[in-house]
């Protein structure tokens, strides 16, 4: 009882700490694991197996780690690893491909290729934030994606706001499509065992129906606000696309092991290889052909998020391993009377909320061994409630400016530019949105599954 | 008279120290722009936005729930006005000129310039509130109100910004009680420690 308590005591303390931003947050979440490790497990359970399981240390060093043969591997509790591994290295391939131009490229060939009119602009952006996103962190595709539409609008004289409002969205929609887009997805599918193709065919075809909805609906709330001010230009004043390549060979390059990680990723399931074995095997390859910019490369990663993410896998443990999530399934179970239905409802709508206004990472790490625990004791294909918590975590964020981090890198970058995007402004465009995908998701659930 | 070589000389103040009048004497006699609520002005129009959608959000301090920072970006409007702010200083510094700075975290910014001279105005209550009572038609006790609510607002934007503390004596080259001198002393005081610090610089 009093490691259950303590469990959820450290838990809430490390959510307020990283909400306040006290620390940084992998100090905290780093933290509150050592506080997990020995006041829950040591002192109060007396319990080394509970230490060794949750740091799941064991786990790098069996074969299922880099090789699964045929069926999916087995949930494991504790530290994931994999998504650590996976990340870091897919961290590291972004980098590269940063370094070499290739975004900034991408998005001004884009530009071009529809004649630098405003509002196909508008929608090619649209659809290459989430086509982006689908591999690439939502961070990075925002953050290069919005830098160039500041410079865009500052060209064409129009307002980027709604343009980077738009981006964001699909950018988080994006990263619901695919196993690697958002890290929760990561997540929930190397817990529960799902590939790559899992994704694509259930969130992605959720995700596909509810972007072709978003683009029309974010192109009539702001195609006005978009065409105000707009100026004729002549295109031949506007950069060259090819300015923006700093290496031709760095650029040729990132764009083969780009298309090799998105191979990979998509024959996964076929070849056996896990999402870890990609993660190192990209991030090798960029290291070995970026030659002496590899320890450069090295530097650039963000050691913070993956001990973050370290920690709050142990945090996490701390409540797996003393039951609280069990006794939350046991509620979700109890208040939901048995009915699927009214379990996917929940868990979607709990997650959107929640994520709305929390990280969604733990959101997620936590949430997995509940719907795990729940299926096992209501007899549901987990599979189903995995969709609903992906959808949840990865659309919900979307709503307000404090939801996912992509959120955070637009208003920023439009900031920088002068133009302020408050609260209201955010979420009068966004939560709608929001909420429009989280129930098409919701019904298509319904619709497919039950 | 107008240095030969570039001078940044940052005004940290209590409110009703006089510290702006003191650091608007110091930029007259030095022949130095100054930088103080107008450099929203000149920020918004280097952006080519209203300098009213910045206003709003200049000297605040963010409410930690309501905002998050992503890898040093900040989703909140005051961080990134502040923000343009600091990097408009830098520029400036950047591109060798010379000007006179009231407030802005501007010892801290700029802290890394060989150029940089820190200063800090204090007063006594009693010589405050009679300065802000009289220059804004307010009672003893209004004014008293007035000056640590103003004293606490500034302390906590500073302190958001910088690892440095508002008004503690390390943050500073200098700190000057203006209550002792008055403003033309002060002025006359600072200008001479200015001018010792300007022959000093390389």
């Amino acid at each position: 009882m009093i490691a259950q308590i303590l469990a959820v005591i450290i838990f809430l303390a490390m959510f307020i700490l990283i909400i306040t931003e006290v620390w940084e947050r992998h100090i905290v979440t780093l933290g509150c694991a050592v506080l997990t490790l020995v006041l829950v497990f040591g002192l109060c359970m007396h319990s080394p197996s509970a230490i060794i399981e949750t740091l799941n240390i064991h786990s790098i060093f069996s074969t299922g780690f880099w090789h699964t043969a045929g069926e999916a591997s087995e949930a494991s509790a504790g530290i994931n690893w994999e998504t650590i591994v996976f990340i870091a290295g897919m961290m590291i391939m972004v980098e590269g491909m940063a370094n070499s131009g290739f975004f900034r490229w991408l998005c001004m060939k884009i530009a071009k290729m529809v004649k630098y009119q405003i509002i196909p602009i508008f929608i090619t952006f649209m659809l290459l934030s989430f086509v982006l996103a689908m591999f690439i962190d939502s961070i990075t595709v925002i953050l290069f994606l919005a830098a160039v539409t500041v410079e865009l609008s500052q060209l064409l004289k129009f307002n980027p706001v709604p343009m980077i409002l738009a981006e964001i969205f699909c950018a988080n929609l994006g990263g619901s499509a695919t196993m690697c887009g958002d890290p929760p997805n990561i997540i929930i599918g190397t817990s529960l065992g799902f590939s790559f193709a899992d994704f694509v065919t259930n969130t992605g075809l959720i995700a596909v129906v509810a972007l072709v909805l978003v683009v029309i609906y974010f192109y009539f709330i702001f195609r006005k606000e978009l065409t105000e001010n707009a100026g004729k230009i002549d295109p031949s004043t506007l950069p060259d696309p090819e300015e923006a390549i700093v290496s031709k060979r760095g650029f040729t390059i990132s764009c083969v092991i780009f298309l090799c990680a998105v191979v990979l990723l998509v024959t996964h399931s076929q070849t056996g290889l896990t999402v870890s074995c990609i993660g190192v095997f990209i991030a090798a390859v960029t290291l070995i052909t970026s030659g002496k910019d590899a320890l450069d490369l090295l530097k650039k990663v963000d050691y913070k998020t993956l001990l973050f993410f370290v920690g709050l896998f142990v945090v996490v443990g701390g409540l797996e391993q003393t039951g609280i999530l069990t006794i939350l399934a046991g509620f979700i179970g109890k208040v939901s009377g048995g009915n699927l239905k009214v379990m996917i409802a929940i868990i979607i709508w709990v997650s959107a909320i929640a994520s709305a206004f929390i990280d969604n990472i733990p959101f997620a790490a936590t949430m997995i061994p509940v719907i795990d625990s729940l299926a096992a004791a209501q007899g549901i294909d987990i599979s189903i409630l995995a969709w609903a918590l992906a959808m949840g975590t990865d659309i919900g964020g979307s709503a307000t400016p404090i939801g996912a981090s992509a959120n955070v890198v637009g208003i920023a970058t439009a900031a920088k530019s002068g133009h302020m995007i408050k609260w209201g402004k955010y979420c009068k465009a966004m939560a709608p949105a929001t909420i429009l995908v989280v129930l098409v998701s919701m019904l298509m659930i319904y619709a497919r599954y039950l | 008279m107008k240095p030969q070589k570039q001078v940044i000389i940052s005004i940290g103040r209590e409110f009703g120290s006089a510290g702006h009048e003191i650091a608007e004497r110091i930029a007259k006699r030095y022949g130095l722009s100054l930088y103080d609520h107008n450099l929203l002005r000149e920020v918004a129009d280097s952006h080519n936005v209203k300098t009213e959608e910045l206003e709003i959000f200049d000297e605040m301090k963010h409410n930690k729930f309501l905002y998050r920072t992503v890898k040093g970006m900040s989703s909140s409007p005051a961080d990134n006005v502040a923000l343009m702010q600091f990097n408009f200083l830098r520029e400036k510094a950047d591109k060798g000129e010379s000007f006179v700075v009231v407030g802005r975290c501007s010892e801290t910014i700029l802290k890394d310039y060989p150029s940089l001279i820190s200063i800090f105005i204090l007063g006594d209550m009693e010589h405050k509130v009679a300065r802000v009572a009289r220059l804004y038609g307010k009672s003893d006790k209004e004014a008293e109100r007035f000056i640590k609510e103003k004293d606490r607002k500034r302390k906590k934007y500073h302190d958001s910004h910088c690892n440095s503390k508002w008004s503690e004596s390390h943050t500073y080259d200098l700190s000057l009680n203006s209550s002792t001198l008055g403003v033309e002393g002060s002025v006359e005081f600072l200008s001479e420690y200015i001018d010792k610090r300007i022959s000093r610089m390389k």
